[in-house]
């Protein structure tokens, strides 16, 4: 039993280095205040409950090594096992944290939920995000512009991402900002973010969606609102128009797609891909409605 | 002819599948030539393949399981190695195509042809001893269970071989998983493997509960079983109710897949929601069913290796039913990313939560239990503890994910790995290594050798720790599950750590192989003379090691719980004088031979040889209805050959006639 | 008398483990035999009573699989992709007829039963005839219908709702179709050795596979059919 103790010390500094690293992790150095606000969430929920459970893994290397059969000095009830007493407590306590978790559940998921608005005195920008074999498309409907792999926005300025899928299921998800949402065909769901620091972070899918997966990472830039014009101005500059004929070809399956910029980008083409209607591979004059999700526009 | 079947679909260009068939092939060729050698088929035959004992069952279920774990491992290193390697500019050893179906594989093995398998065995194995039966309700009907379990293991190794694996997960989320985005054989082979198992494992639910409320001895109330025959009621009933939805889940995708429907599909009206709506339905409380019977196995192991009662039998009892009852209300919570709205995904969130409270119930009765007594750490005793730690930190984690805005961060990702590992290993995986190591001998007839034993505990343990935590620490750094390759310099030292860890539990489980061997090799030194090794409590202990094939020459009458306990209390006198003739049914090979047929028309509808899916299932339909004809459904054996056969261990009073 | 026989002759009393007063009928055979009180010796259990149970079973997890397929139905019902709708395409008048069937052999399974319970060979043989006849003229009206929507352009490719339709009943003529399977077994198994333990026992589950089978059509009547054309 010894043995064990001290087999079980010698680990913990591994474990605690392991988790030590999680420490410089994204989600735990959030670039915005919904990223924040669910980082605390993770804090408070595991400090409730280390409470109880720090207490009872203690409990259970000490009651084990205090009773082992060796130590004959411990008291022995061999009939004892019941207690309403302790049948009380062991109940009560895991009741009351659960409550408080449960009170935090219902707040945080109406405050945190992704389709709800931030409350910002700035004017939201909208983004629609199409996930597609293996990269992901990011059309700015009020610019008339689109970005593969790249999405830029202004500091402090709340972003209404549009989402749906060209293709199988995936998640739209930037570690660093918060919330992710999946983005599935014929459907629209939304993500409501918000950078408050500039930087480039990491965006990825979030579910699985085939062989390129790994590739379909893309880069979320929050930067100044001059830094933001001058990008708008540079993609709208972009010789590549995103007519029908070049989504058709983006729409084709390739991996790791290096950022590309799109100006004039056709008119209504989120709509257009919600309702299905580049399924074949070309565009069609109709196809079937599509199914809206909740928070459709 | 052969419908899509061709020479090409063996992968004789990928190298390192056809070094893993060719190593199966060698083994399998290599059991046959021992057989062989040592002139054992009929034997084979006669006393296993066709054996309706529940007890021989269970064992046949165990070694199906322990081969799938090494097989489901093998899938691990290879995870393990290819993310500690493909960093950066260097892309590992394994392309995406290859990767996605270890991947795939790996959890499909371990969930439904490791981890069911296990604990049916141990089921099948001890149930009916605890409750003082004979056999389980329906002996042909497990036979058939088995082997039902054993075509669909069969059928996804055979996928190594000939054709490929699915690459869409152990789920197979549509749309991915539909024609038109996995167009191959691999999705096909999944579909049936788990069809004609799953009809195994619904069999054996309806067959366990119909045991356990028809065969109790008498004197045993429900009040007086054993906590593990409750968990495994509960656990059965699970069961019973679960594995229909996946067998329309399945059946649903397979009519996309086979007739062109849209039940899943993204266009004409097709909704992927309902699929993992559907599949999560059954999903959770598979998860449950994973959990429940390993719970009522340390139920059993604390209070023997305490010498003391069950500290709150009716509270265990109670919370067993309510997790058994709320794991049917938190499907949800598999997905709360996929927008259901505030109010639904808080409810579910809480629903969750609120299955922690029973689950920690359980672990403070254990610790209850162990207060004031006398703890001995044999092997059993180990896994116990190494359990409560374990899966007390991997339940903390859940309940955290169940936090829907914490879930909003933490989905998919390395963190959700951790997470299901850490309660998945440190509470099924733990749980039934200490269910054989504690009933071994009652099943074999000699002890596992215990050094041997506690090493590997060892190398489990803390290879657990090793190759999980630093997943945890990825999953909080932003990084995603199912990544064969990834560009994050921060992440590569952890991937390493955690290949390290696989390493160390690789070497736990050849220390249990070697245990196994050796513990074979030593059998007469660490034989079971009493038949109760462990001085323990319920009524399996009352019986020799290894039990007779009719259990008990004489059914024993129940007091109280604890009903060897109450025996040895009491004196009573294991020794007969009085035997009757006792009933028992007769081998038959229509289940292996059913089974058989099934895998034939599996393996035939993966492949879309449709002459042979219709021969093969009218065979398996003829095999049944000739078997409704067959009346030489049992026999008896004759009150002398009783008394001889208990007189082997000493269980007949002397002078008596 | 030896011990050997009043034991046999007072332990056929213990019947049914695990309840207290089967027990004390166990206990008191083994006084009388002058053996332990710890220790039943002659031990049968009700192996019909069992069976029913186990069928019971299997029919709540059938019944599931069903509950599983209706809510499939429920959710896809609407999902028409421009296509044709249950108001356009359903055949009351036809579906009323099949339903008819359906109802009508339970009724003859019932007799059947009643038959059998009277140890009527015959008849049981005769009204199991009867009652496969009216489920393979179910089964055979089923068919045409699937037939004719397929023909006019309407078949399980063509929408989520067909899917989901087409599935749902289709899954339960299956399911009438083994029952006829098993009733034809049956009757060969009546003619042959009549009314055994065993084919009593099988009857028994025949008859609760027919019935239920029975209550789900009741079910696809109602929601599929009836709902469906209302709206």
């Amino acid at each position: 039993m010894r043995n064990f103790w001290s087999r079980f010390c010698r680990l913990l500094p591994l474990a605690a280095t392991a988790l030590l690293a999680g420490c410089h992790g994204a989600l735990l150095h959030p670039a915005g205040p919904i990223g924040m606000a669910e980082r605390s969430i993770i804090y408070t929920a595991t400090g409730l409950m280390l409470v109880v459970v720090a207490p009872v893994i203690a409990l259970v290397v000490l009651i084990a090594w205090r009773y082992r059969a060796s130590n004959t000095k411990a008291r022995y009830e061999p009939e004892w096992s019941h207690s309403t007493r302790i049948e009380v407590v062991m109940w009560t306590i895991p009741v009351i944290i659960v409550s408080i978790l449960g009170v935090i559940a219902w707040r945080s998921s109406h405050q945190l939920d992704p389709f709800r608005h931030i409350p910002s005195p700035a004017k939201p920008i909208h983004v629609e995000a199409v996930a597609m074999d293996w990269k992901w498309l990011f059309i700015y409907p009020d610019l008339h512009i689109a970005s593969v792999n790249e999405v830029a926005m202004p500091v402090g300025v709340p972003v209404v991402f549009h989402i749906t899928s060209a293709t199988v299921m995936n998640s739209f998800f930037i570690p660093r900002l918060g919330s992710q949402i999946y983005a599935m065909a014929n459907m629209q769901t939304a993500d409501n973010l918000v950078a408050s620091r500039t930087g480039t972070f990491r965006g990825i899918s979030a579910n699985f969606s085939g062989n390129g997966f790994s590739g379909m990472t893309f880069k979320a830039v929050s930067m100044t609102s001059a830094d933001f014009k001058q990008w708008v101005a540079k993609v709208s500059a972009s010789s590549q128009h995103l007519d029908a004929a070049q989504y058709v070809a983006l729409d084709k399956p390739s991996q790791n797609v290096p950022v590309t910029y799109y100006s004039q980008v056709m008119p209504n083409l989120f709509e257009q891909i919600l309702a299905g209607k580049f399924r074949s591979g070309q565009l069609l004059a109709s196809a079937s409605a599509p199914t809206p999700a909740r928070g459709s526009k | 002819m052969f419908g899509k079947l061709t020479l090409s679909a063996i992968p004789f260009n990928i190298p390192i599948v056809m070094g893993a068939v060719a190593f199966m092939v060698l083994c399998v060729i290599g059991v046959l030539a021992a057989i062989t050698y040592l002139g054992k088929w009929k034997y084979l035959w006669t006393e296993w393949l066709t054996s309706v004992d529940h007890k021989k069952i269970g064992i046949m279920y165990m070694i199906l399981a322990f081969i799938m774990l090494l097989r489901g491992f093998a899938d691990a290193i290879m995870m393990r190695s290819q993310q500690a390697l493909s960093y950066g500019s260097n892309m590992g050893y394994l392309p995406p195509q290859h990767f996605d179906q270890v991947f795939s594989a790996h959890g499909t093995i371990m969930i439904f042809f490791m981890a069911m398998p296990f604990i049916i065995g141990l089921m099948n194995c001890i149930l009916p001893l605890q409750i003082g039966a004979r056999d389980v309700a329906f002996p042909l009907l497990n036979n058939f269970s088995f082997w039902l379990t054993a075509a669909g293991a069969v059928l996804v190794n055979v996928s190594l071989a000939i054709g490929n694996f699915s690459r869409a997960g152990w789920l197979a989320y549509p749309p991915l998983s539909e024609l038109h985005f996995s167009p191959g054989v691999g999705v096909d082979y999944y579909i049936w493997a788990l069809q004609i198992s799953g009809i195994g494992t619904t069999l054996t639910g309806v067959n366990f509960i119909a045991t356990i409320l028809k065969m109790r001895a008498p004197g045993m109330s429900m009040m007086r079983m054993p906590v593990f025959v409750w968990a495994s009621l509960c656990a059965s009933v699970l069961i019973v109710v679960a594995f229909p939805i996946l067998t329309v889940t399945l059946g649903l995708l397979t009519m996309d897949r086979y007739l062109g429907m849209h039940f899943f599909t993204n266009s004409l009206g097709g909704d992927p929601m309902m699929y993992i709506n559907l599949i999560w339905i059954w999903g959770h409380p598979e998860v449950y069913i994973l959990i429940l019977p390993l719970f009522g196995v340390f139920s059993e192991i604390v209070p023997t290796f305490s010498g003391k009662p069950l500290f709150g039998y009716a509270s265990m009892v109670y919370a067993t039913m309510a997790i058994a009852v709320l794991s049917m209300l938190v499907w949800l919570h598999h997905f709360f990313t996929m927008g259901a709205g505030p109010a639904v995904n808080a409810f579910y969130g809480i629903t969750t939560m609120i299955i922690a409270v029973p689950t920690g119930v359980k672990i403070f009765n254990w610790i209850f239990t162990m207060y004031r007594g006398r703890v001995r750490f044999d092997t059993p005793m180990l896994w116990t503890l190494g359990f409560l730690i374990t899966f007390t930190i991997g339940g903390m984690t859940g309940v955290l994910l169940a936090e829907p805005p914490a879930d909003f961060v933490l989905h998919n990702s390395l963190f959700l790995i951790a997470h299901f590992h850490n309660v998945i290993i440190g509470g099924v995986v733990f749980g039934v290594f200490a269910g054989v190591s504690y009933w071994f001998p009652k099943i074999t007839g000699f002890h596992l050798h215990e050094g041997l034993g506690k090493l590997a505990f060892w190398f489990w343990f803390v290879g657990f720790y090793v190759a999980f935590m630093p997943l945890y620490a990825l999953g909080l750094m932003g990084a995603t599950r199912r990544m064969d390759h990834y560009n994050v310099a921060a992440w590569h030292p952890l991937f390493i750590i955690a290949a390290v860890g696989a390493g160390i539990i690789a070497l736990g489980i050849g220390t249990q192989v070697l245990q196994l061997v050796v513990s074979f090799m030593q059998r007469e030194k660490l034989r079971d003379t009493t038949g109760d090794p462990w001085n323990g409590r319920t009524l399996e202990w009352s019986l020799p090691s290894p039990a007779p094939a009719y259990n008990f020459a004489r059914i024993p009458i129940v007091r109280e719980r604890d009903a060897y306990w109450d025996m040895k209390k009491r004196g009573v006198d294991l020794k007969g004088s009085t035997f009757v003739p006792i009933h028992m049914p007769r081998n038959k090979a229509t289940g292996f031979i059913m089974a058989g047929c099934m895998f034939v028309t599996g393996f035939a509808l993966v492949w879309q040889i449709w002459w042979l899916v219709i021969a093969g299932f009218a065979a398996t339909v003829a095999t049944l209805i000739r078997h409704a004809f067959d009346d030489d459904r049992d026999y008896h054996i004759g009150a002398d050959e009783v008394r001889k056969s208990e007189a082997l261990y000493d269980r007949v009073k002397a002078g008596s006639v | 008398m030896s011990n050997e026989t009043l034991l046999m002759q007072n332990g056929a009393a213990a019947l049914k483990p695990g309840y207290a007063d089967h027990a004390a009928d166990a206990l008191r055979g083994l006084r009388q035999a002058g053996d332990a009180v710890d220790f039943q010796v002659e031990h049968h259990h009700d192996v019909a009573s069992t069976i029913q149970l186990g069928f019971w079973i299997y029919l709540m997890s059938d019944c599931l699989l069903f509950s599983g397929l209706f809510a499939t139905y429920a959710v896809l019902h609407g999902h028409t992709a421009g296509g044709p709708s249950g108001a356009q395409l359903f055949d009351l008048p036809s579906v009323l007829t099949e339903t008819m069937f359906l109802l009508f052999s339970s009724f003859t399974c019932g007799l059947a039963t009643l038959a059998m319970n009277a140890n009527n060979r015959n008849a049981t043989v005769g009204w199991l005839g009867v009652t496969f006849l009216l489920g393979a003229g179910f089964v055979t009206m089923e068919v045409r219908e699937f037939a004719h929507m397929v023909a006019i352009g309407a078949g399980p490719s063509h929408s989520a709702f067909l899917s989901s339709f087409f599935t749902l009943v289709a899954t339960h003529g299956l399911h009438v179709t083994c029952g006829l399977i098993f009733m034809i077994v049956m009757m060969v198994a009546v003619l042959r050795k009549g009314l055994t333990e065993t084919n009593r026992a099988r009857l028994n589950c025949l008859s609760l596979f027919w019935h239920f089978l029975d209550i789900i059509w009741v079910g696809v009547f109602s929601l599929v059919y009836l709902f469906g054309v209302a709206h």
